[in-house]
């Protein structure tokens, strides 16, 4: 009996210990913050791990890259969270990821998935955001966008993953043309923010006629606010496909834990939260479905999407196109 | 000669080596951090077009905001010069505001007014005109203008009371009109002042990277050292890091050799220092009204929306906040202390030296003024790298880069006092054999209390409100509060950030009234 109350203690107190194990998860600002699903995943999450989960803002997504390529292998990260196909062959690269392990996940995508490093847990299509009370005839394609006055702002593709988007959704649309719509759109622009949170953000207090953003932002307005003003301009050219995607640090040191991460992401508790907090679609439908608004979406009539492989070949000319006629 | 070099030798205690490690620190930070960051460069990368582009917009923009910066403070100085009004002294106080107002605060203020959802696009939409838009150019200039006008402005006021009032009564009395006093007087002497003026905020703003961080608006306006932090922060590629802070410090060391050739002050016949105020007519006190009147809303007007728009979530500010601002404060304290450390021990190493080691000496401390503080963060990056997490050592490198940033102004005001002291009592310190602390603590120290009190100040008020060469390290949970602020605007947490504004700017006033009324009243003369 005794010795069954010191094994009984040895196993509550190392359930103790376990309890202080800290997950950190590097992701973009929009998802920690108060409105997006940073809260509710943290709280899902910490009732299943009984440990404590810290999810860390690093910037947008393509600056979450440069910091733990900054930060090497003394990186404090044991998941990123946030990257996106356009960056995972850069980030496999690095050599400082691990293989993901999760197997036999059926995700709802409109791609095969067969990365065994990344792994995705939403996604959604680019798509130029406007307010439909002020504009009734949004432009239909980039070139009558650029044509018009009609201002915008974007996010950097050096530190913005729907910055880069938007960069290879040009590239994707136009190939060796891009250079041209880019100039073309530089009169445009009235500003290139490092997030798209700013971005967002300036839109919605009227800096500007349309912001870069996804086919899913106005469900935002509409499920969250009741306001049908915002939509998506469809463009004929079709709309570049963005897939998230998490990845476990190779150097962790909760290995075990940031599994327990990886197949939490892409469980039913995760995968509700995404389309009302992220407003993105979920990588694997949750069983109650889309929540009601999502039908009224645009959905794009084609799909474009560089292979990883092809998009991190394509990323370097790309930004230098990008740079100079934007700087011109 | 003989009996000169033993005095010299005499002289060289602790002190005198101190202050040569000093500079010797200083030389290896503005060059041997480049030379890190061009030997850690990998071959192959060149510079491109719009390298080109990012050089000349840095040229363009600092060539525009020195040109409006001081035509337009030539005549707010004169009607500065030659009136006296109630107020005179706030606004006075006003135009030194910007010295210590950080960046990013200011940059809130600017867009709080001249935004698109700003007061001035208010209204004109009031009168059917389309808002204006701060974003660009024009929109970097106007922040640098800000900053910079009142510098021109006290430059040119400078000029202008040091034309003897007598010279202004004689010219009266000879029944010269306002043209022949512009002619005689004023025109020769805003020929000497004004080019140094230019010259000196024309260095200044080509190192200019807050401010096109925050409204620069993309690859169209972006500054040398935004390029930089963009090739270093989001590229991790230091081959196109090296070649454009090669790029910076060549720029900013032609900027500097101008501004130092330019930058003499003039020198008119002696006076008694009177007011010049009485030979204005009707008509140009109107005109120095609007002036004063259109300058004291140009530097108050952005302060006051500071104030308005961050009360209401001052009290609310989310913990972080309050964190960041701890670490701002002590960074601040560190940048002082060693601001202080290091600029004395180079200015009592800098009056033992003699002929040309003494000028050599001296340039060594205006070194800095020309050297990017981003290309010191990115080559002692690069060293710490190899053996620990630079993120452990963002803040005291950010305190280390800071002071070394500070040091001209330091070097600016300890030189002249250390000089004067040593002039008056440096022959009745050696009969006495009064040496080392000793004589640090009975003979200068008292002495220097206003310069080190001001020094301090300016130190503390540049470092806490410095947002450089944190952003190349940015760890939100090792932010200072500019870095705080700047990530609450990209974020686009608008009520936080105004929050925060307000209480970084009360802070960095704060430390600069606290050290500088500290300096004149303990000093127990």
């Amino acid at each position: 009996m005794k010795y069954s109350m010191i094994a009984a203690g040895i196993v509550l107190a190392s359930a103790a210990t376990a309890d202080t194990q800290e997950l950190t998860v590097y992701t973009y600002d929009s998802f920690v913050s108060d409105w997006g699903p940073g809260p509710a995943i943290e709280k899902a999450f910490e009732a299943q791990c009984e440990c404590d989960l810290k999810l860390v803002g690093a910037g947008d997504g393509a600056a979450l890259l440069a910091r733990v390529r900054l930060e090497g292998v003394r990186t404090k990260a044991d998941i990123v969270l946030g990257l996106d196909t356009n960056l995972t062959a850069a980030a496999a690269e690095t050599g400082l990821f691990a293989l993901h392990g999760q197997e036999g996940v059926a995700f709802d995508l409109p791609i095969e998935w067969e990365d065994t490093m990344f792994i995705p847990y939403d996604w959604g299509y680019f798509a130029f955001i406007y307010d439909n009370t002020k504009i009734s005839t949004p432009p239909a394609n980039f070139k009558e966008l650029a044509a018009s006055d009609l201002k915008i702002v974007i996010q950097d593709p050096r530190s913005s993953t729907p910055g880069l988007g938007l960069l290879m959704w040009v590239k994707a649309a136009y190939g060796d043309e891009a250079p041209a719509i880019w100039e073309a759109l530089s009169d445009n622009i009235i500003t290139v923010t490092k997030g798209w949170s700013e971005a967002y953000g300036m839109f919605l207090e009227g800096e500007a006629d349309m912001v870069l953003s996804y086919t899913t932002s106005p469900a935002y307005h509409l499920i969250a606010e009741e306001d049908a003003s915002k939509s998506a301009a469809p463009f004929e050219e079709g709309h570049y496909l963005q897939v998230e995607v998490a990845a476990k640090v190779a150097h962790t040191d909760h290995s075990d834990l940031a599994d327990e991460f990886l197949a939490f992401m892409v469980s039913d508790a995760f995968q509700s939260i995404i389309p009302t907090t992220n407003w993105m679609y979920p990588a694997v439908t949750p069983d109650d479905g889309l929540p009601e608004g999502f039908e009224t979406l645009t959905i794009p009539t084609e799909a474009l999407l560089f292979a990883a492989g092809d998009a991190q070949a394509e990323r370097d000319g790309a930004l230098e196109e990008w740079r100079l006629s934007l700087s011109k | 000669m003989a009996s000169l070099s033993v005095k010299i030798k005499r002289q060289r205690g602790i002190g005198f080596w101190v202050g040569a490690a000093v500079a010797a620190l200083i030389l290896f930070l503005c060059f041997g951090t480049v030379g890190i960051v061009a030997w850690r460069a990998e071959a192959g990368s060149t510079i491109n077009e719009a390298d080109i582009s990012a050089l000349t917009f840095t040229v363009k923009q600092a060539l525009l905001s020195a040109f409006f910066s001081v035509i337009l403070a030539i005549p707010v100085a004169r009607a500065l010069a030659r009136r006296s009004f109630f107020g005179r002294r706030v606004l006075i106080t006003l135009l030194g505001a910007p010295f210590v107002l950080p960046v990013i605060v200011a940059v809130l203020g600017l867009l709080a007014v001249f935004g698109r959802s700003g007061i001035v696009s208010w209204l004109l939409g009031q009168f059917g005109i389309a808002p204006i838009h701060i974003y660009g150019l024009h929109g970097v200039v106007l922040a640098h203008v800000f900053f910079n006008l009142p510098l021109a402005v006290r430059l040119i006021l400078q000029g202008w009371l040091a034309i003897p009032s007598e010279q202004f009564r004689l010219a009266a009395s000879l029944g010269c009109k306002a043209r022949d006093r512009r002619r005689l007087l004023e025109y020769p002497m805003l020929a000497e002042v004004v080019p140094g003026a230019f010259a000196i905020i024309f260095l200044i703003c080509t190192t200019s990277f807050a401010v096109a961080l925050a409204i620069g608006g993309g690859p169209k306006s972006t500054t040398l050292e935004l390029a930089i932090y963009h090739a270093f922060r989001f590229d991790f590629d230091l081959s196109k890091a090296a070649l454009l802070a090669i790029l910076q410090v060549a720029l900013s060391g032609c900027a500097a050799l101008l501004a130092w050739r330019l930058a003499r002050a003039a020198s008119v016949g002696g006076g008694f220092d009177r007011m010049v105020n009485h030979y204005a007519t009707g008509s140009s006190h109107v005109g120095d009204s609007v002036w004063l009147l259109m300058t004291s809303l140009f530097l108050g007007l952005p302060l006051a929306m500071i104030v308005i728009d961050g009360v209401p979530r001052f009290f609310s500010l989310p913990l972080s906040v309050w964190q960041a601002a701890g670490r701002s404060f002590l960074v601040s304290m560190a940048t002082t202390g060693l601001t202080v450390v290091f600029g004395l021990s180079l200015a009592f190493w800098v009056t033992r030296l003699r002929g040309t080691a003494r000028g050599l000496g001296e340039a060594i401390g205006y070194l800095t003024v020309a050297v990017s503080p981003l290309v010191m963060g990115a080559g002692l990056f690069i060293v710490i790298f190899e053996f620990a997490s630079p993120q452990d050592w963002a803040l005291p490198i950010t305190a280390l880069v800071n002071s070394i940033v500070a040091l001209p102004f330091a070097m600016r005001v300890f030189l002249p006092a250390v000089e004067a002291c040593d002039a008056r009592f440096g022959a009745l310190a050696q009969s006495l054999d009064l040496k080392g602390f000793a004589r640090f603590r009975l003979l200068e120290a008292p002495r220097l209390a206003r310069p080190i009190g001001f020094v301090a100040g300016l130190a503390a008020a540049l470092s806490m409100g410095d947002l450089g060469v944190v952003a190349l390290f940015a760890d939100p949970a090792r932010a200072t509060l500019p870095l705080a602020l700047y990530d609450l605007m990209g974020a686009y947490r608008m009520a936080d950030a105004a929050g925060a504004a307000l209480l970084l700017m009360l802070l960095s006033l704060g430390v600069f009234y606290l050290f500088d009324r500290g300096g004149r009243t303990d000093a127990p003369l």
